[in-house]
């Protein structure tokens, strides 16, 4: 199997699943290797420690000047985010995830919605309506890639006193942080962590009110007993992100150049420079890709988000692009990153490029 | 510390190795269980596993929602719920009591125990199964007949004992994996009727976004199936400690209400929880006053003040687990004797 949907979970590091193991003790470890992070003993006091480094850690994907909350993954650090802003009017990106667009729309059924152009990205100079309290657009497009102008359009939603959120769930550990967002949710599983565990980052200064409610961890935002290994897996994975960032672009790049020669003949969704490169949106006027799926069995690809597979609803993000329902419906999403080789790339077109061809498109 | 000198099981518990092998496993298979691909298709597979598994471990012939742990269960069953919710009872854990706003709270005699007469409500009514500071177990058969009597809905709390005790009779009951034996981070919201919820959107059939912990899933049947037998050793071992405590000066608190075996909280007269909590700790002894969650908060229990203890600042939990010994609560009671002075 050929993984290629680096944009729906990515392969879990050695050294994260390492981290964890220390932390997954069973009642034969003399240190207690499993106490709860929240217990005043000496084993909870080692859990509390190995809890801390890793924030510091997951710390260093986020801009200076505020802290990590951890959740149990991103679609909690962004319900958390936009319900626990109290912000009562909302304008947030055409493409956004439907983590931030479901909960949106939950909390303001009037929302405004940025437009993007054929190119997938959001204008920096968009209007955003005078009395809009919180401003949401993602770092990277989980669909197509597109790197969006975050920084002026936090500066934007600033000039009309309103907070914004950003979704860097594609973008963490990738790309510079999302500088001059008051609110910034990840994921630890998109950066070869475990699933289980996200963050959300709080500028200082901004309080929030909590969505789940208990113990009063992570500093009354969001109860709930905290586990060490995941925290710990998560701190690695983000550790590595940071050490390895220059040769996981250089490779990505590398991967990204071979691919476009491997593909030619697909139309590229999106814009090709303002785009994570490890993402491939692509499609192909005719094709049937339920068919595609069905016959590429040995090439993990996808149509998509992961999330709204099966549904059968052309893509919210395509049809913003200005796509028609019927051309959505051609497109497929190939994903790499740190541990493709390019020759799994080439097998993995040849398979798609014949599949295609034996459609007759 | 010795692995058997570990008296906090109430806080968390060792991780069973069957669920650490479970949870390797789930490591092995990463991919996104809602992938449409042959991988995502195998995560999925293993996941709706797990979960007939957890169902089938527990007893329970409803729904299943895998969450992050309980307090997001119990947050799922009060935000979702269609009942509104009108009453939790006084011994809650605080992640019921901060959800309840003006919500009743529903009050407990002096063995802890809420009163089903109290529960004719038609709405909402949250009383948790085992208390997690004392081990106290509520009339649950009762309180849910009285409830469903006015046509109201039962959510239960059983993060303490599901796994130990059968499920208690309630509509929405939260769980939490590693109260027994599986890993932090993976709970469940177990729902009678999906009519019950007004759903999210997303994953979890529409009542819990979010991509599923598949390791977490996996671990947390393994921990379940797993079984219960060592509660047989625990009666006697809780025994074993209760009458060496008693004739130690302890004050057993609840003694004589049904009390889940591996939960305990005893006074020490004269000492402050807190200057024993140091004194066992110096010895290799972990213990608790109250919860981990409140610990070093040195707020005085609302458990204990709800049953009008007297002197609840020198209480503190002992929570036995499947690993401990015979010898371990023999040193317990040697270290308690030498922290009351007795020795």
């Amino acid at each position: 199997m050929i993984y290629l949907d680096y944009q729906a979970t990515t392969p879990l590091a050695p050294e994260a699943r390492a981290a964890m193991l220390p932390w997954l003790a069973g009642p034969e470890d003399i240190r207690a290797g499993y106490a709860n992070p929240h217990s005043p003993h000496r084993p909870g006091r080692a859990a509390a420690a190995v809890v801390e480094v890793a924030r510091a850690q997951v710390a260093a994907l986020f801009p200076a000047g505020g802290r990590v909350i951890f959740t149990s993954g991103a679609t909690e650090a962004l319900n958390l985010a936009i319900a626990g802003s109290g912000a009562r009017r909302l304008a947030v990106s055409a493409i956004e995830h439907a983590a931030v667009l479901d909960t949106a729309r939950f909390c303001d059924p009037a929302l405004a919605v940025l437009p993007v152009g054929a190119d997938g990205l959001v204008d920096a100079g968009v209007a955003i309506p005078q009395g809009t309290s919180l401003v949401a657009v993602m770092q990277v497009n989980n669909e197509i890639g597109t790197v969006q102008p975050v920084e002026e359009l936090a500066a934007r939603a600033h000039a009309v006193g309103a907070l914004f959120l950003c979704d860097a769930v594609q973008g963490a550990g990738k790309l510079a942080a999302p500088e001059g967002a008051d609110l910034v949710a990840i994921s630890a599983h998109k950066l070869h962590g475990p699933k289980g565990i996200g963050a959300l980052w709080v500028r200082d200064g901004l309080d929030l009110k909590p969505l789940v409610h208990g113990g009063g961890q992570e500093g009354g935002l969001r109860s709930g007993t905290l586990s060490p290994a995941l925290c710990a897996g998560f701190g690695a994975a983000a550790a590595l992100c940071t050490s390895l960032r220059t040769s996981d672009e250089e490779h990505v790049e590398a991967l990204w150049k071979r691919a476009l020669g491997l593909f030619e003949g697909w139309v590229l969704n999106g814009s090709a420079t303002h785009r994570w490169h490890g993402n491939l949106n692509l499609r192909k006027p005719g094709l049937d890709v339920a068919r595609l799926l069905s016959e590429c069995r040995t090439v993990a690809f996808s149509a998509g988000s992961a999330c709204a597979s099966g549904s059968g609803r052309p893509s919210h993000v395509l049809r913003a692009l200005g796509l028609s329902d019927r051309d959505t419906k051609t497109a497929i999403r190939i994903g790499f990153g740190r541990y493709t080789r390019a020759e799994e790339l080439e097998e993995a077109a040849a398979v798609l490029n014949a599949a295609a061809q034996a459609q007759g498109v | 510390m010795s692995p058997s000198l570990y008296f906090d099981h109430a806080a968390t518990t060792p991780l069973l190795p069957q669920a650490r092998e479970a949870l390797l496993d789930g490591f092995a298979r990463w991919a996104n269980p809602s992938s449409p691909h042959r991988a995502g298709r195998a995560a999925r597979t293993a996941l709706e596993d797990a979960r007939a598994r957890i169902k089938a471990a527990l007893g329970w012939p409803g729904e299943l929602v895998l969450t992050s742990g309980a307090s997001e269960a119990l947050a799922l069953a009060v935000g979702r719920a269609k009942a509104p919710l009108m009453a939790v009872s006084a011994v809650e854990h605080e992640a019921v009591l901060r959800l309840a706003g003006d919500a009743a709270r529903l009050a407990v005699d002096a063995r802890g125990q809420v009163g089903p007469a109290a529960c004719v409500l038609p709405g909402l009514v949250a009383v948790q199964q085992v208390n997690n500071e004392t081990g106290v177990i509520q009339p649950l058969a009762e309180i849910a007949a009285a409830v469903r009597s006015a046509g109201g809905v039962v959510l239960a709390d059983a993060a303490q004992g599901a796994g130990k005790l059968p499920l208690p009779d309630a509509d929405l009951i939260a769980i939490s994996a590693h109260k027994f034996g599986g890993p932090i981070g993976a709970g469940a919201l177990l729902v009678r009727d999906w009519a019950l919820l007004h759903p999210t959107g997303g994953q979890e059939r529409g009542y819990r976004p979010g991509t599923e912990n598949l390791p977490g899933a996996l671990a947390m049947a393994a921990a379940l199936e797993a079984g219960n037998a060592w509660l047989e050793d625990a009666q006697a071992l809780r025994a074993r400690l209760e009458t060496a405590l008693v004739a130690s000066g302890a004050q057993v608190i609840a003694a004589d209400a049904p009390r889940l075996c591996a939960i305990g909280a005893y006074r020490m007269p004269g000492k402050s929880a807190t200057a024993q909590l140091i004194r066992f700790d110096g010895m290799g002894m972990a213990v608790s006053a109250g919860s981990a969650c409140s610990s070093g908060s040195l707020r005085t229990s609302h458990v204990l003040d709800a049953m009008g203890v007297a002197q609840p600042g020198e209480v503190i939990r002992v929570s036995l687990g499947r690993e401990t010994t015979a010898d371990a609560v023999d040193q317990f009671v040697a270290a308690w004797r030498a922290v009351a002075g007795l020795a």
